[in-house]
């Protein structure tokens, strides 16, 4: 387990010293995704970068179809086989893009794993919640080596494993019931030999994150783990993975739709509408400043727990993945469109909390504004708004009109999530 | 849209507004099938969804039901327009007993109740045009020929921000976002007084759920609609209800003004509720943290039914079941932890008071 | 008058994608894709020509004996050969045809209307009159097929109805099941609900809600009953209490040529080939609607997101 050790010493080096640019665990860089559909190619996901550290955690945020869950399974390699992915997507250094499947079998589970929304269809109901556990830790062989021939990790040794070595399942099963421990499962003795119907929601979720950090992961993704919980449950979860991710120095990519949970749980954020991050920061900062119009209206859509405000809701809906405007996908609805947005996807802009948006001129041509510095600050903009230069040209033809008709006379097809 | 609007939840104390909806003790039972022998045995389980609920609902209000899932309330809801049969208590709808009629007896009241359903996808048969979905309800109970009719379905689309064209199409044809207003077309295309909705908007992303929002408060304000709104969703709730019955294990354990349940929740289940759902932007206050899950709604706790989760709960909680106690005349909590002083300890700081204080609030207590 | 004209077009305005264009240009694609699908189609149709046209078109009448020609061999004139009357074989064969799909689609009809209505109601009463309902169906679905239907035209007496009634009779039960399994999930969905907090009557809601929404897995049973069902005739007609002769029938011509199978083979082969065709024509039509009215396939936008 050579690479164990080299992404050890590179946390080391990270606590260190914070001068140098930290090595990055994940690395994505312009990974677009499309579909074959009945009304021609689907760009589910276009040139999404992002980066995670090690230990730290990342929240991808956004509505259905806008291309987090898809860039989740891209890192996984769950896509179905007709999809196309451009781009690259390293993981501590090897590109996962380019892997066979049983390279990308041996990551999975044991270096980067997994916890979904739907836990009912992660567990087999017909094994118990115990054995499939202890199954994942002897596959990945995470129980301490000694006296483990090479022969038992083989096909043979599967066969022999039970009988030659009765103390091997014993050790997992130990782990087992001290994981269930950990995750905060109660009389993990007995719950471990129970089927998963009977575990509720929550209970489900504990044990499907005490099978993803059975290996003790360098990643975990979460997607939308904890959605289909109520928030008592939710706030539960989310302790747990906090306190797991503290323990074992995981990073962690968390999918969500939930602003809140955004909040409570991430260190940095990438807002990804239609296909696109279109802004990514430190959480305080997109909470505090939110740049990019999207996530001001996102936020703007949340009720308040402190109640006497008024919403002002965004109108129309994410545009159709058959039918994505050539530019800006936000676009269409966006408050503050110039026409430079309808033409092309803006480049990212970083920004500081004090950059203000330009102001809309009359006039002027179509030239999208260069970036006012070119040093990273940690928080990026897609948005025209955040260059430099003395004002925008107002968008041309499209009128508000239009704008707030978009949500009422197209035929849609968006649904649920992927 | 604020708290002074609401009533009280006791009849008597009901001021110059009529209540629209009263309900006395309501009860939904579930026989839970255990098999043949269970039945011969005789030892039939029930799922006690809703419990002993009781509430009155002012003409023009919008009342929100909170809780779990689990706790009973789509089924309150559903029982109150006897789309489910209650197996006890009262619905009083303008003075009229719903749950004695006949379905046919029902029928001309069906048009004074108005139901929006949570999943829009669901909610609309998928074989029938949006046209012929909102055609129907006006044959039934709108004197209407066939032109008018059309230009009512023409008017009502437009009234919900849909394109009028849009009648020609099928559900599938539509977004979330756009089902959930054809449903809330086909609601107030009768013109009910009364709708219950049941969590609207969690299906829906959050821009479309903003939109959802505003057009349902639009839509109340211009029908002058009481409305019960349910979900789990504390912040939608804060945001357009007036009033808020919090609901546990198919009971009503709190029940106030919106700005009251928010700003001093009184039960100690509604406390840590409020403090589970995630802070946005604001700086993360101390969090009470509920211990495990709410208890199998077919085997409920003895006493009060939370005490196995609650953090202020005494040996003798577990032992004798709460009384409905007033903090106001609004104001109404299940727990035994009534008194005043006593009420105002958070769970953080765990109060010594006894619950043999029960007795106390003798006089106020305002149902079984 | 202007606004009851812009309505009347407006509304009148064919819809861009009606369900039927939609279950059509699905199934069109499934025959496209699959070959089995394809040739079952073609088959079924030549099935369905021959029994409408055929014996319009044959030059031999079907009933016309000629003794000159008794258990003639295929030939350019008798493409099939003739039987021990000198009948033409091609003709009868053509002319059964017609009896064959129409005791089975109307058999299929008189089964699917009584089954999909009982089913219906076992479905949406679930209580003691759709447990009677349904306990009946297993009453009736335990009797063996074919000594039912063969009791029953033997009591009843030997002609056309008893024969369609036997064939309804025996296969109803199989639709109700099919419908009541299919209420029994549909009757839970939202939209019924919104029907009945509306008011509507049962009878509109088990109708024009719950009916069109289960259509497919009937009518899948539906073809595939036929198939079935075109094999119970035969089997009656061979056991000689089908469709009263002189209408030719598939089953009767091969109780009547079983004597000369070793001399005028033709005689059996013909109408054996010609039930073995039309049954695996319908199976393979079956399998291809269940395949195009899957509600899975239905929607291809969720499939690919």
């Amino acid at each position: 387990m050579s690479h164990d050790r080299n992404v050890e010493t590179a946390r080391i080096e990270t606590e260190r010293d914070q001068s140098n640019p930290p090595q990055q665990l994940l690395d994505i860089s312009d990974l677009s995704v499309t579909f074959p559909s009945q009304e021609g190619p689907v760009e589910a996901v276009t040139d999404v970068s992002l980066s995670i550290e090690p230990g730290e955690t990342v929240g991808l945020v956004g509505e259905s179809g806008s291309g987090k869950s898809v860039t989740a399974a891209t890192i996984l390699g769950l896509l179905e086989e007709s999809a196309r992915i451009d781009g690259s997507v390293e993981f501590d250094d090897q590109q996962l893009l380019t892997k066979t499947d049983d390279e990308l079998r041996e990551i999975r589970g044991d270096r980067i794993s997994m916890i979904f929304q739907e836990t009912g269809s992660s567990l087999n109901p017909v094994l118990t919640v115990g054995d499939q556990i202890s199954e994942t830790i002897r596959t990945h062989r995470s129980i301490p080596n000694e006296g483990i021939s090479r022969l038992e990790t083989s096909v043979l040794g599967n066969l022999l494993r039970s009988k030659s070595h009765p103390t091997n399942y014993e050790r997992s099963w130990e782990q087992t019931v001290e994981l269930f421990e950990r995750v905060g499962i109660p009389a993990p003795e007995q719950r471990a030999l129970e089927y998963p119907h009977e575990y509720s929601g929550g209970m489900k979720q504990r044990a499907m994150i005490a099978m993803a950090i059975s290996c003790r992961p360098d990643l975990l993704i979460a997607d939308e783990p904890t959605t289909a919980l109520d928030v008592t449950i939710e706030a539960q979860i989310l302790d747990l993975i906090d306190e797991v991710q503290a323990e074992f120095d995981t990073a962690v990519l968390f999918i969500t739709h939930d602003m809140g949970v955004v909040n409570e749980i991430c260190d940095r954020v990438a807002v990804m509408y239609a296909g696109r991050v279109v802004e990514r920061a430190p959480t305080d900062e997109l909470f505090a400043h939110p740049k990019h119009p999207y996530t001001q209206a996102l936020l703007d859509s949340i009720p308040s727990l402190e109640g006497g405000q008024t919403l002002d809701p965004l109108a129309g809906q994410v545009p159709d993945p058959t039918d994505k405007p050539p530019g800006c996908p936000f676009g269409p609805r966006c408050p503050s469109a110039t026409a430079c947005c309808d033409a092309r996807f803006p480049p990212e802009y970083p920004v500081t909390t004090a950059d203000e948006p330009l102001p809309v001129r009359e006039g002027g041509d179509d030239d999208v504004p260069s970036p006012r510095r070119n040093d990273p600050t940690g928080h990026a903009v897609h948005c025209v708004l955040y260059g430099s230069g003395d004002g925008l040209a107002p968008r041309r033809s499209p009128s508000d009109e239009d704008r707030q008709n978009a949500d009422r006379g197209r035929p849609e097809t968006d649904g649920g999530e992927p | 849209m604020n708290a002074n609007d609401s009533q009280e939840s006791t009849p008597e104390s009901v001021g110059g507004t009529e209540p629209i909806l009263e309900v006395r003790d309501l009860e939904k039972y579930f026989r839970v099938n255990e098999g043949v022998l269970a039945s011969l045995v005789g030892a039939t389980q029930y799922v006690r969804a809703v419990d002993g609920v009781s509430l009155t609902l002012a003409e023009g209000e919008t009342f929100g039901l909170v809780g779990e899932s689990g706790c009973g309330k789509s089924t309150l809801a559903r029982t109150l327009l006897r789309l489910e049969e209650p197996t006890g208590g009262s619905i009083t709808f303008r003075g009229t007993e719903l749950t004695t009629l006949s379905d046919r007896e029902l029928r001309p009241i069906r048009s004074e109740i108005q139901f929006i359903h949570q999943d829009p996808s669901s909610s609309l048969n998928p074989r029938k045009r949006i046209g012929d979905i909102l055609r129907r309800p006006l044959e039934l109970h709108r004197d209407l020929d066939e032109t008018e009719r059309a230009a009512e379905i023409r008017s009502l689309l437009d009234r919900v921000g849909l394109d009028p064209g849009m009648r020609h199409r099928y559900p599938h044809e539509l977004s979330g976002g756009q089902k959930q207003r054809v449903e809330i077309a086909r609601a107030i295309s009768v013109n009910p007084s009364f709708i219950v909705a049941d969590e609207p908007t969690s299906a829906l992303d959050v821009t479309v759920q903003a939109q959802i929002l505003e057009l349902i408060t639009e839509i109340q304000e211009e029908y002058d609609l009481t409305l019960v709104f349910i979900s789990h969703d504390l912040r939608t709730i804060r945001y357009i209800t007036d009033r808020v019955g919090v609901m546990y294990l198919g009971e009503l354990v709190e029940v106030a003004p919106t700005g009251t349940i928010f700003d001093e929740p009184a039960h100690p289940y509604t406390q840590s509720l409020l403090s589970a759902v995630p802070e946005i932007g604001g700086s993360e206050t101390a969090q009470i943290r509920l211990e495990g899950q709410p208890p199998d709604p077919i085997d409920t706790p003895s006493g009060c039914r939370f005490h196995t989760r609650c953090p202020l709960a005494q040996e003798a909680c577990s032992a004798v079941e709460p009384e409905s106690a007033f903090v106001s005349s609004d104001h109404q909590y299940r727990c035994h932890f009534t008194d005043p002083n006593t009420r105002t300890g958070t769970i953080g700081e765990p109060t010594d008071a006894a619950p043999d204080r029960i007795e106390d609030t003798g006089p106020e207590v305002s149902n079984d | 008058m202007s606004e009851t004209q812009t309505t009347a077009d407006v509304d009148s305005e064919p819809a861009e994608t009606s369900d039927q264009q939609s279950f059509l240009s699905v199934f069109a694609r499934t025959v496209r894709n699959d070959r089995l699908a394809l040739v079952g189609t073609i088959g079924l149709g030549i099935t369905i020509f021959v029994a409408v046209f055929g014996p319009f078109v044959l030059p031999h009448d079907p009933t016309a004996t000629n003794l000159d020609q008794m258990n003639q061999a295929p030939s350019f004139v008798h493409p099939f050969g003739t039987d021990r009357y000198g009948r033409d074989i091609l003709a009868r064969v053509a002319l059964g045809a017609r009896t064959s799909l129409i005791v089975a689609f109307v058999g299929v009809a008189v089964a699917a209307g009584v089954g999909v209505t009982l089913g219906a109601i076992a479905g949406y009463y679930e209580g003691l009159l759709g447990e009677g309902i349904m306990r009946f169906a297993d009453t009736i679905f335990s009797f063996p097929a074919l000594l039912l239907a063969l009791a029953m035209v033997a009591i009843m007496g030997q002609n056309w109805y008893n024969v369609i009634i036997a064939v309804g009779v025996v296969y109803w039960p199989i639709f109700a099941r099919i419908t009541r399994g299919s209420v029994l999930s549909v009757k839970d969905e939202e939209f019924v609900q919104a029907a009945r907090s509306i008011g509507e009557s049962d009878f509109r809601i088990i109708g024009s809600e719950i009916l069109p929404n289960i259509t497919a897995p009937i009518i899948v049973q539906g073809t595939i009953s036929m198939a079935v069902a075109i094999l119970l005739e035969s089997a009656l007609s061979f056991l000689g209490l089908g469709v009263p002769p002189p209408d030719p029938s598939w089953g009767r011509m091969l109780a009547d040529s079983r004597q000369f199978m070793t001399h005028a083979p033709w005689w059996t082969i013909a109408p054996g080939l010609a039930i073995m065709f039309t049954v695996l024509n319908l199976n393979f039509v079956g399998d291809a609607l269940r395949d195009a009215l899957d509600p899975h396939q239905g929607d291809e936008m969720e499939a690919t997101r």
